[in-house]
């Protein structure tokens, strides 16, 4: 059933049985050659036979989560294969998935890399109206409560007040910022954030960048623009380059990882705004396309909504 | 030229001619690429599945006219049904004729609500219509600053008040500025919320039932997911919505998600946002955004275009013609006309299955030219020559190249041709199964295509009866004593 066990496990080594389906298949496959009945069967009081409209159902319900055809068919088709004509209890199936959804999840560390010397620089991307500002003050929030000295850097000079909009933020914060003015260069606000937080012995610079759509080439170039000067300034950086998604995005979510990914070099996702009734599934796909961990979930709009990624809470939430 | 031509005429042929109906068997597997695809484009499940249910309705029995795959009928018809539920079209802000219209803009956080404040009150601008803007966003840090930045840059009036907390107030407030000011029109921008918060769509309901706006506008952005039947279907609820925005549709989102919205709220869809300029606010297209879902453009062009050269008149009329054997060079030039339509060639070929490569032989201007010289050359005949072409002599023929421009050959080869179709095309319009069956596979055996001179191919209807030794012997005997005798009478 783990349809995306390939990234996580060296091909060479042999896949143990690690599904809890896959388990229970080995330990009762003897029992059922001698009993030609699935005995798991014997020991159920209620449940549905896997049919076509229970296929279909539960095909409905991974679809909601935003995970996307090709996952979701693959576990139906599985699920299909290992269940059919059998009598089973849908919930108990999609427990078995979320599960499997930690597991894969779980595999990687959703801790923010520290830089040995000197500050940690952190770019923030992502498309407009993702929740990058916010959650850059929920992150600054976060780690100036856990004792860091964070810098600001206002780099998202192109919409309307969005200078300003983080200019309260770190003033409710305490933080610094570096700010430029209106239609700047973001480069340069980026290379002034990254030369004060050095000059001055900041632990963490967080940098803003305006939203874009990952198919305007010309603004991605930017951010390889940003990224570069950042990097002349402090070695190393930036040393993480979060992507911040919105959990209510569909698809598209996974072009944008790849489009951030490819320009910008994200080395995680915040995944913003999962406080609503979107389930967020589309880090499925993205997990197994670019192996892109999950670092932080937004909650709402304070500055403390924000916590780190929990795989076995969102796996739970996921059905 | 012969070949592409005897192609060219496959192709217009097994247009004419159609494939049957579409029944279930047909289009199962196309019916679930459908659904695939608009699930990809993040239609909520449900909604693909009440879409799905009526395009199978809608399509079943339905003829498979020019299109020449069941399936190109299909997607044909499931792009009509996709554009009339995106429809009816209502671009309209239905402005008051006097006083002040208001209107309110709701939706998640990050939309584009601002945004489309600003690019609003642009196009009413354009339109001779003075707005203005009230901030009633009061949650989200800067957002009045936003959008006094954004008046400013549009030289519009924004109503703020940095003191007041109570959006009903500031809105309330806002309205009566306008109205004093003389604006025709107040675009209330709201603060971005959840569907599941209740304190604040109860806060929207309250502005709802206080400032009655004359038209509410939920803002939505494009690249939404499963979500956008929960989310559309709340504000939808708590708010009497008049209309949809869909925002941040530059970019490679199918937006999907308008689909879910109008299905669950039913009202029209009237802008989409383009840009992050504030030009970039387009009136809603059904056409084009059905095809953005369902991203099977060149098919649904290509499906349409044959559907607009041949109606259903025609084409009864040219099987009629085909199966009573009446086809003149008249028919035969009408039909090659419709295939020589620039581009539709091409496209019907990659249409036919196996077709490939067939499609960058005909995209040749060889193959093209060698249409319009045959057009030419049936232009170059008289009207009787055209009904009868056999009267065709040497003298008639030099003058109908000489006419078209071309080697008498020519002339020849295309009378030959066309005599050696027609019976072809009669078996397959009139003729039984087995036999169209049988023309159908002589066609697509490739024999006409690489057989320049057409020498392989069979132009009678049956072979006939094979006759034994004896019996030729016996046909000659007597072929030989009817020319005796015919000699005989001669003298």
């Amino acid at each position: 059933m783990a349809f995306w066990k390939g990234k996580s496990q060296a091909p060479d080594e042999d896949p143990p049985p690690t599904s809890l389906l896959a388990r229970m298949r080995t330990g009762l496959r003897k029992t059922r050659d001698v009993l030609n009945t699935d005995i798991r069967d014997l020991f159920k009081s209620e449940g549905r036979l896997v049919d076509d409209p229970f296929l279909e159902e539960l095909f409905a319900r991974l679809i909601r989560t935003d995970m996307g055809v090709g996952p979701a068919t693959t576990l139906r088709d599985q699920v299909a294969e290992e269940f059919r004509g059998r009598v089973v209890k849908l919930e108990e199936v999609l427990t078995n998935i979320s599960r499997q959804t930690e597991k894969m999840l779980s595999g990687q560390s959703n801790a923010l890399f520290e830089a040995p010397s000197g500050p940690t620089v952190i770019l923030v991307v992502g498309v407009n109206g993702s929740g990058k500002t916010t959650s850059i003050a929920k992150l600054a929030n976060n780690l100036h409560r856990s004792g860091k000295r964070v810098l600001l850097g206002a780099g998202d000079t192109f919409r309307a007040a969005a200078v300003e909009q983080l200019t309260v933020w770190a003033g409710r914060i305490g933080c610094e910022i570096v700010t430029g003015p209106p239609d700047a260069d973001p480069a340069s606000v980026a290379f002034r954030t990254a030369q004060r937080a050095a000059d001055e012995k900041f632990d963490v610079a967080v940098i803003d960048t305006a939203g874009r759509l990952q198919t305007q080439t010309h603004l991605m170039q930017q951010l390889d623009k940003i990224r570069r000067v950042v990097g002349k300034q402090v070695e190393g950086a930036p040393h993480e380059v979060l992507l911040v998604l919105d959990a209510t995005a569909g698809q598209n979510a996974i072009s944008q990882a790849r489009g951030f990914s490819e320009v910008a070099g994200c080395t995680g996702i915040i995944l913003a705004k999962l406080d609503g009734s979107a389930k967020g599934g589309v880090i499925l796909p993205i997990h197994q396309q670019f192996d892109l961990p999950v670092k932080f979930i937004g909650l709402g709009e304070g500055l403390d909504d924000l916590a780190p990624f929990d795989p076995k809470s969102f796996a739970e939430a996921l059905f | 030229m012969f070949d592409s031509l005897s192609t060219g005429f496959q192709a217009a042929f097994k247009s004419i001619r159609g494939k049957g109906k579409l029944t279930e068997a047909n289009m199962r597997e196309s019916l679930q690429t459908v659904e695939q695809a608009l699930l990809e484009a993040d239609v909520s499940y449900s909604v693909v599945q009440s879409f799905m249910e009526h395009v199978t309705e809608q399509a079943l029995g339905r003829r498979v006219l020019l299109s020449l795959r069941p399936d190109q009928e299909l997607i044909r018809i499931v792009h009509e049904e996709l554009v009339k539920l995106l429809g009816p079209v209502d671009n309209s802000l239905h402005l008051k004729k006097d006083g002040c219209t208001v209107l309110m803009l709701c939706g998640l956080q990050g939309s584009g609500k601002t945004t489309t404040c600003g690019k609003l009150a642009q196009l009413l601008m354009e339109q001779k219509v003075r707005p203005m803007l009230v901030a009633a966003d009061l949650q989200r840090p800067a957002a009045i600053e936003q959008l006094k930045v954004i008046g400013k840059t549009l030289g519009v009036d924004v109503y703020a008040d940095l003191e007041n907390k109570d959006p009903v107030a500031v809105c309330q407030a806002g309205v009566k500025q306008a109205q004093a000011s003389g604006a025709q029109v107040v675009i209330l921008d709201t603060a971005g919320r959840l569907a599941i918060d209740e304190t604040l769509m109860g806060e929207l309901k309250r502005i709802d039932r206080k400032m009655s706006p004359d038209q509410v506008y939920l803002v939505v952005d494009g690249m939404t997911g499963q979500d956008a039947v929960n989310s559309a279907g709340a504000f939808n609820e708590a708010l009497e919505l008049n209309g949809v925005i869909m925002t941040k549709l530059d970019g490679d989102a199918r937006g999907g998600a308008l689909l879910s919205v109008k299905q669950i709220t039913g009202v029209p869809i009237k802008f989409i946002g383009t840009g992050e300029k504030f030009d970039a606010l387009e009136v809603f297209r059904p056409e084009g955004m059905a095809s953005r879902i369902l991203q099977m453009g060149d098919i649904v062009q290509a499906a349409r275009e044959a559907h607009r050269i041949v109606d259903e008149r025609d084409r009864e009329e040219m099987e009629r013609k085909m199966a009573s054997g009446e086809m003149t060079l008249d028919d035969f030039k009408n039909m090659l006309e419709k295939v020589a339509k620039p581009g539709l060639m091409g496209k019907m070929m990659s249409l036919l299955p196996g077709m490939g490569q067939m499609k960058e032989l005909l995209d040749s201007d060889e193959a093209t030219g060698g249409i319009r010289q045959t057009i030419g050359a049936i232009n170059s005949m008289t009207a009787q020559e055209r009904r009868n072409p056999k009267i065709i002599d040497a003298q008639r023929r030099a003058r109908i190249a000489k006419g078209a421009g071309v080697q008498s050959p020519v002339i020849t080869q295309l009378v030959k041709q066309f005599e050696m179709m027609k019976p072809l095309m009669q078996g397959m319009a009139g003729g039984g199964t087995a036999e169209r069956a049988k023309m159908l596979q002589q066609l697509q055996s490739g024999n006409l295509m690489n057989d320049l001179s057409m020498r392989g191919m069979k132009s009678k209807k049956t072979t006939g009866k094979r006759l034994s030794n004896d019996e030729r012997l016996k046909l000659r005997k007597r072929r030989e004593k009817e020319l005796r005798q015919a000699k005989r009478k001669g003298r």
